[in-house]
Formats: C-alpha cells, structure tokens, sequence
C-alpha cells in the first residue's frame, strides 16, 4: 500500500477523535435539550483563546491553563443555557436554534473586537514521531487519546452516576422523568456545563495543533452538526462512528485531490446519506 | 383606499427622486439596501412558511458567478448569463428540495442540509481556483459604460436597476399572498398531514415557493456581481451570507411584506453608522452589538421589528373599536 495513503488513513483516525469528542458534546445537548448549538465551535475558540492568553501571555503553566480553560467554557455553557435556551424553551425548536445562531456572530464579532484577525500560535511545537517511513504529529496522537479518554469519562458518568442516570431517562422520556422526582432545570444546567466542558477540552487539544483567530468555528463548525446528524442527532455511538468516516474522507479525499474537494465531498455525502439514511447510519 | 395609494405614489416619487440629490456615497448605500432587501424578501418567501434554509449563499453564489464566468471565458453578455444562472439555482432548489420534502426532512435537519448544500457550492468556488480565482474572488473584465455588458460606472443606473428589482420582489411577495397557494402553504406549515388530507398537494406547493425563492436569490447575487465588479466566495455565497440572510430578515420580520425590508435598513445603517462613527479600529462592533440584537430579537419578539409594529397597531384598532360597538 502506497505510505502516503496509510498516512493519510492515519491522520484521518486521529482527527476524527476530536470530531467524535466535539460531536459527543453537541449530541449530548441535543439529546437532552433537544436543542442544536449552532454556536458550539465558537464555544471552543473560546477556550482557545483563554489557553493562548493564559499561557503564552501571562506564562501559567499549560496544565492550568487548559484546566482554566475547561472551567471557563463550562461556565459559558452553563450561561448560554440560562441567557438564551431557558426563556424560549417553549417556543419551536427552530428559534432555539437560530438563538445560538445569534451567539455565533456576538461571539466571532467580540473576539474580533478584543483580540483583531490575527493568528496566534500558543508556541508549542510537539515533536513529530517517526514510525518506519510513516510521519505522525504527536500533538495530534494525543489530542487522540485525550478525546478517548473524555469520551470514556463521560460514558461512565453517564451509566454509573445518578445524576448521569437521570440525563439518559431524560433523553427517553422529557415528561415522564418530571414525575419521577428529577428535577428538569437542574439537569439541563448540568448537561450544558458538560457540553461546555467537552468543547473546553476540545479547544485545549485544537490548541495545540491550530492558530486560534475569531473564525475558526467556521472551518469546524459544519463538520460537526453534519457529523451528528449523520449519526442520529442524539444518538451518541452514531456520532462516533460518523466522526470517524467523515474524518477518513476528508483525510483520504485531500491525499487524492485537496482539502476543499474532499470537504465538498464529505458534505455531499452527508446530503446523500440524509436521505437514504435521514435517521441515521445506524438506525435502519 | 385612495388615500392609501397617494402614499404609495408619494413614497414611489420620493424614491425615484432621490438620485438626483444625493451624494454618490448615500447612493451606494441605497442600493446595497435595495439589493439585499431583494434578497432578504427572497429568502423570507420560503421562511416565512417554515422552511428555514440557511444555505441560500448557495444560491446567491451560482447566480453571482455563472454570468460572471461566462462573461470573461466566453463573452456572454449578462443578458444570457444572468437567466442561465437564474435558471441553474432553480435547478439546484429543485435538487435539494424534493428529496427534502419527499423524506420529510424538516426542521432542524431541513437547516442542517442547506447549510450543507451552502458549504458544497462555496468550497466548489474555492476548489475550482483556476477558474474562479478561489477565495482571492474574481473580478469581471470591465468595458466600461455598456449596455451589452450591464455595467455603468454611474450609479444612478444601478439605482434604478435595483429599485425595479426591489419592486419586482415585492410584487412576487403579493402575488405568493393573495394567490391561493397562500392558504395552501399556510395550512401546510401548520400541520403537513392534515393538510395532505384535505387535498393540498403539500409537494408542489412547497416545491414552488423553493425554486421562487432559489430563482429571486440568485437574480440578486446576479445584480450584486454586476454592481461591486467583484466576487468573492466567502462574501457572496459563505455560512456567513446565508447566517446574514436568514437573521436580517428576521429582526425585520418576515411574516411581513416590508419586514425583510426594515431587516435590510437597519442592518446595513447600523453597520456603515458604527464604521463611519467609530472607524476601524473598532472592527467587529457592528457585528457584536448585531448579535446581541439578533438574540434579544428571537427571544422576545420572534416576528420582527414589522410584525411586533403591526400588533401595536392591531391591538389598538380593537381597542378603539371595542367602545364603538
């Protein structure tokens, strides 16, 4: 098999564990609250930017930072949730939506606002590992790992906790759950500050691969409501395996053609599967 | 009713009056509020009923480039380029429409595909760069004043190419609301099935009001072109020109006929207002304080500055003729 392809394949694995991460965070959300964050990327650049400010300008450790970080964007999601979803929860779905839409260009106008167009780089250069003739970015073996680790704690939040019990019979059943004594409000808030979280490690692991500027949202951003409505939005093992697909075409596509063809691609494939498969992958 | 039509006449004048006193810059403005109002209410034919696309930039970019490229490859005049390109987004609306609606694909995943389909178009723009010049945009050979070519360097001509083009999409909004497709579309919005019922044939009718307004967006991203002589892929058919669309016309309202309209001259005053008032160093105000608004507006006034205008007034006219009774 030609080396640049197997690289390629490989590179593609290891993008879509931050796909899979992102999209489990955004799933989650809508599962539960069944709202769809069109401004979740932008959540992320958040967090980006507190790492870049945090570490290559105040010179905190990096650990601290990327744990200020996770801290600092739960708390936004928490704050998205309470300013924006909590008083039209009622009305259509639809205004939910375009309400975080509405945070997209509040989010990407004030960053433009405080920090200008500008790339920063946070400065790290992880060094690239060699494995036979085949080239690897450490920085992003271990966005990898990190994307399955979080995706591992949050499964075993979700299974072995009360709290993470009653978010799952949620998702099953909204007005049932009301009368088995949980209490509605408090699990959304929970939801969003983990969904925040998720992004809030996203960005720690994006961090160290991309420059943060005010749009970079939009570069990922599609990619991941098309990941999770391929899956089955909602449906969490579905977004994983659909982060891992897209992520192989877009790698596989730009070693065959370039980067905007395979994300044509990879976006026609999603309008094409909405419709043989508009449930999702999994579901039949 | 007479007094109501020497208004509209009295308005009608002031606007073709208008180039003649005014500096060239306020003409400017005028017309991208003309042009993007058009847009706007394009895109309000089909919302307003429930279909919430947020990929028309995949509209506005076919019919903002096919007449440009086959201007400077092949010497089409627009005259030609324009209907084809016209035609071809059409096409595209037909394309993307009828699986949607076959499937039922609504709601949020109706947003969703569009916003697909908005990315497939700009990133074919910028994949094709030989071509289309990618994200550095593209520029039509310019003639100079000629008809052939649809280009003045006047701009009273594109004042009034607009204007007609504003009018004309106002006169589509009318006749969409007082044909019977109308009611059709309303009960269709409100519940699909019932409506299929009652013998509604749900398909064509929502299928017209796509293709209506895939047509009316790009004739404006077609005008649009031809006036800036410039193109590029983020600014005529990127997530933020489709985001831009759909929010402008909502803060106006587009349940109303004018409300895409106000969504236009407000949007655009506010941002020449915070560039010439503020300069650039303060870049992105504009955008932040759109944000803001755009959210207050979804959540305590979801039909727009026009339809909440028309509650007041409605309100009060019951209350007045409450007493009378």
């Amino acid at each position: 098999m030609d080396i640049y392809l197997l690289e390629a394949i490989i590179n593609g694995i290891l993008l879509g564990g931050v796909l899979a991460l992102l999209a489990l965070g955004l799933n989650l959300i809508f599962g539960v609250i069944d709202v769809v964050w069109i401004a979740y990327a932008d959540l992320v650049m958040c967090g980006m930017y507190v790492i870049f400010w945090l570490y290559a300008e105040f010179g905190w450790p990096l650990p601290l930072a990327c744990a200020v970080a996770i801290v600092g964007v739960a708390a936004l999601g928490v704050l998205v949730h309470l300013l924006i979803i909590a008083p039209i929860l009622g009305s259509a779905p639809i205004n939910q939506l375009l309400a975080t839409g509405g945070l997209l260009f509040f989010l990407q106008s004030f960053a433009t606002l405080l920090f200008g167009t500008e790339f920063r780089n946070i400065g790290i250069r992880l060094p690239i590992i060699e494995l036979g003739d085949i080239y690897v970015s450490s920085a992003r073996l271990l966005a990898f790992a990190m994307a399955l680790v979080g995706a591992v704690a949050l499964y075993f939040f979700l299974k072995r906790t009360f709290i993470g019990t009653a978010i799952r019979a949620i998702a099953q059943d909204r007005d049932i759950v009301g009368l088995m004594g949980v209490d509605q409000r408090r699990i959304y808030l929970v939801t969003s500050a983990i969904g925040g979280a998720l992004a809030g490690l996203a960005a720690c692991l994006l961090a160290l691969q991309y420059d943060v500027h005010p749009f970079i949202g939009n570069t990922f951003g599609p990619l991941i409501f098309m990941i999770c409505v391929l899956g089955g939005l909602g449906d969490m093992i579905g977004g994983f395996v659909a982060a891992f697909i897209i992520s192989q075409i877009i790698s596989i596509g730009g070693y065959y053609a370039n980067t905007e063809l395979s994300y044509v691609l990879a976006f026609a494939f999603f309008i094409v599967l909405m419709f043989v498969r508009p449930r999702g992958i999994l579901v039949r | 009713m007479s007094a109501r039509y020497a208004t509209l006449v009295g308005w009608l004048g002031i606007l073709i009056a208008l180039p003649f006193f005014t500096p060239p810059y306020f003409m400017h403005l005028l017309i991208q509020i003309l042009l993007w109002s058009f847009v706007y209410s394009a895109w309000s034919i089909m919302g307003r009923f429930g279909f919430v696309s947020l990929g028309h930039g995949a509209f506005m970019g076919v019919g903002a480039y096919v007449p440009a490229l086959l201007w400077n490859y092949y010497d089409v005049t627009p005259w030609v380029g324009i209907p084809l390109g016209v035609v071809l987004s059409a096409l595209l609306g037909l394309v993307i429409g009828y699986p949607c609606f076959r499937l039922k694909v609504v709601g949020h995943y109706f947003a969703l595909v569009t916003l697909a389909l908005g990315q497939v178009v700009m990133l074919s723009i910028v994949a094709a760069r030989d071509i289309t010049g990618g994200s550095l945009g593209f520029t039509p050979k310019a003639v100079g004043h000629s008809w052939f070519a649809l280009q003045f360097p006047e701009k009273v001509y594109f004042y009034a190419i607009s204007l007609a083009l504003w009018l004309g999409g106002l006169a589509v909004w009318r006749w969409i609301d007082r044909g019977i497709g109308r009611e059709a579309l309303d009960a269709i919005s409100e519940d699909e099935e019932a409506a299929a019922a009652i013998g509604i044939n749900v398909m064509r009718e929502k299928l017209r009001v796509t293709v209506i307004s895939a047509a009316l967006t790009a004739l404006g991203g077609a005008i649009y072109g031809q006036y800036l002589m410039y193109l590029n892929p983020e600014t005529v058919s990127g997530i933020g020109v489709s985001l831009q669309i759909v929010f402008a016309a909502i803060v106006g309202g587009m349940y109303a006929m004018l409300g895409p309209t106000v969504g236009a001259l407000l949007t655009i005053s506010l941002n020449e207002g915070l560039r010439v008032g503020f300069g650039t160093s303060f870049i992105g105000a504009a955008n932040t304080i759109y944000g803001v608004l755009l959210i207050l507006c979804i959540i305590f006034m979801p039909r727009g500055i026009v339809g909440m205008l028309q509650n007041m007034t409605f309100r009060r006219r019951r209350t007045k003729a409450v007493p009378a009774e």
